[in-house]
């Protein structure tokens, strides 16, 4: 298959490139963009943006497997990543990573054959407070899980209902 | 204010005031006047220098992990040559145990922005990076429309109000690599490359990005900022700890009953940040133990921690450090064994693979660990795993040996008899 960048993709790299002085700092944001277009950032895809940025593919690459975030190869249409590092390991991360292995039916790093979940176990999330949490393809958080939190998701995420952004308070922070 | 009286103290950084993430709303309340009188009150800042005097003075202590003084870092800048300099600010957040900035950049990303542009005028930079880490899409979004307002009411760009100081202010994001929260790597990372730390010297300050003089703080430290241009540097010395002086954001997580982020003078007694200011021990347990800030400083007995406050010489007397502020707290149920392993995973994981101590040995911590957490480790493999600690301490490009070395050497000195009593029994009796 032939990807190709959309005009609108096109601006956002030139805004992308206008704020280096050089050219290869855009590597890391316009993999985002690709992978934002089309879900992935595969080979043929690592190459249309080393075309468009005029680097070598080596280069973009090099950059794309050194990152977690970029999917090498296709995913699910969600992507959960279950933290279990640390605290959310001493919160029960293992927990919910098993009950969500169990409820898709799938093992950590797999697919579900209707390709719409993935599942992964991931390093520290920066969320150590909200143990244990989940992300959504790079995206939204969802905070002090439980199973019961992780099966209403679940059904909400088939019916593509995705969560709301959870503002957590500043446990001693009396607004006026 | 002294560290005893916590409860008496009055939030600067992340104050009490709603919607202050509105740039209206953080004006209205005194915001912006610190970069104001800066810029143009000549009587009190005749020069770069004299803020960057203010800021050595106040001792801010880098909020990042490593604990330098802030001013000191400002003042190893090489003179202008009217080439670009830049001001590259850490917000990659990775070390477990921490997610204090997340703060700053939901509820007062302004106060930041704030600080960052008097450290940039302070020495004489011409771009501002923020580095964000690529998990933290929320907050990138915040911080890009915080910039772009701040952008709008003429607060960055040009002859920034009417002055001849100008700065541009970019928001970048990482993609997955905790590596990255180390400065040299960021820098890597910034410039578009995979983030291998380079090797010091040279140091940032002589060649940073692109070969640049670069200056590298945390978003908290430069938060900090803000609070001692408009309130002197005396005054944030009288705050916490005398020789680790100010506000802190401590992120508390782990099995209390209030988990969060709290922002206090340094210097608060350990015991009293998790009994009172965190509920203390859920489901009535008792504490075991405390990793003070972030995975890699060692963890504490719970029986070592009386009077022993959040500042570096205190946590001294312990054997460990302040690093972040985020505390993992523990209760008695907790296996140490499982932690450590788990803790091992992670460094094993996000070891950059440059430097073969590193590469190797966190995969020989992670791989005996997990011998040891199936119970088909030995008594011998418990030294093994500090012989190996020795020869990845200290003989790497950056601190990420050292940050993998230091839990597995101290959890199982401090714990030794839970990791034998999981090591089989010695098969060599005597006939």
């Amino acid at each position: 298959m032939t990807y190709e960048f959309t005009k609108e993709d096109l601006d956002e790299i030139e805004r992308i490139k206008a704020k280096f002085p050089e050219v290869k700092p855009a590597t890391l944001p316009v993999l985002w963009v690709a992978q934002n277009r089309f879900g992935h950032v595969e080979p043929e895809v690592q190459r249309l943006v080393a075309e468009t940025l005029g680097l070598p593919e080596s280069h973009v690459h090099g950059v794309a497997t050194f990152y977690t975030q970029y999917y090498k190869e296709k995913k699910g249409k969600y992507v959960l990543d279950v933290c279990t590092c640390l605290s959310c390991q001493l919160c029960g991360g293992y927990d919910i990573l098993h009950h969500l292995e169990d409820k898709l039916g799938i093992t950590k790093g797999e697919t579900t054959d209707d390709g719409i979940f993935t599942l992964n176990e991931v390093e520290c999330l920066g969320a150590c407070g909200y143990a244990p949490m989940l992300q959504i393809t790079n995206d939204h958080y969802v905070n002090y899980l439980t199973k019961e939190k992780v099966d209403k998701l679940i059904d909400d995420l088939k019916e593509d209902k995705l969560p709301d952004y959870e503002k957590i308070e500043m446990p001693l922070r009396k607004v006026k | 204010m002294s560290a005893v009286d916590w409860k008496n103290y009055e939030p600067v950084l992340i104050p009490n005031i709603a919607d202050l993430d509105k740039i209206d709303v953080y004006i209205k309340n005194g915001g912006y006047s610190a970069l104001k009188s800066v810029l143009t009150d000549k009587s009190k800042w005749p020069d770069p220098k004299s803020v960057i005097n203010e800021v050595k003075d106040a001792n801010i202590r880098g909020r990042g992990g490593a604990g330098f003084n802030a001013g000191l870092k400002w003042s190893f800048m090489p003179p202008a040559d009217g080439g670009p300099r830049y001001l590259a600010c850490n917000g990659d957040e990775s070390e477990p145990g921490t997610f204090k900035d997340r703060k700053i950049f939901e509820y007062n990303p302004h106060v930041f922005i704030e600080g960052a542009l008097i450290a940039a005028y302070a020495m004489q930079i011409t771009t501002i990076y923020v580095y964000i880490r690529g998990e933290y899409k929320a907050y990138i979004r915040m911080m890009e429309k915080a910039l772009q307002d701040a952008y709008d009411k003429g607060m960055i760009g040009k002859n920034i109000m009417g002055s001849d100081f100008s700065v541009d202010f970019y928001v970048t994001g990482g993609a997955g690599a905790y590596i990255c929260g180390e400065e040299t790597s960021m820098l890597e990372s910034l410039e578009g490359k995979r983030g291998y730390p380079r090797v010091k010297p040279p140091f940032p300050a002589q060649k940073g990005l692109w070969g640049r003089p670069t200056t590298i703080n945390n978003i908290e430290t430069l938060a900090h900022v803000t609070s001692v241009i408009n309130r002197g540097a005396d005054w944030f010395k009288s705050i916490g700890a005398e020789t680790h002086p100010g506000p802190i954001l401590y992120g508390i997580s782990g099995h209390v009953n209030r988990p969060g982020v709290y922002e206090l003078p340094s210097g608060v007694p350990v015991l009293d940040l998790i009994h009172e200011v965190a509920g203390g021990i859920r489901n009535g347990k008792k504490l075991k133990a405390v990793i003070p800030g972030g995975s890699s400083t060692p963890v504490v007995r719970a029986d070592s921690l009386d009077g022993i406050t959040m500042d570096a010489d205190s946590l001294r007397e312990v054997g460990t450090m302040l690093g972040t502020a985020g505390m993992v707290v523990m209760d008695e149920d907790t296996d140490m064994v499982d932690m450590l392993w788990r803790i091992t995973h992670f460094y094993h994981h996000e070891s950059c693979g440059q430097c073969t101590p590193c590469r190797e040995g966190t995969g020989w911590l992670e791989k005996i660990m997990l011998k040891i957490k199936n119970g088909e480790g030995e008594i011998k493999d418990l030294d093994l795993l500090l012989d190996i600690t020795t020869q990845m301490e200290g003989r790497t490009i950056c601190a990420l040996a050292d940050a993998a070395a230091w839990p597995v050497r101290h959890t199982i000195t401090r714990f030794r008899d839970e990791f034998e009593a999981r090591c089989k029994k010695s098969v060599h009796a005597v006939a």
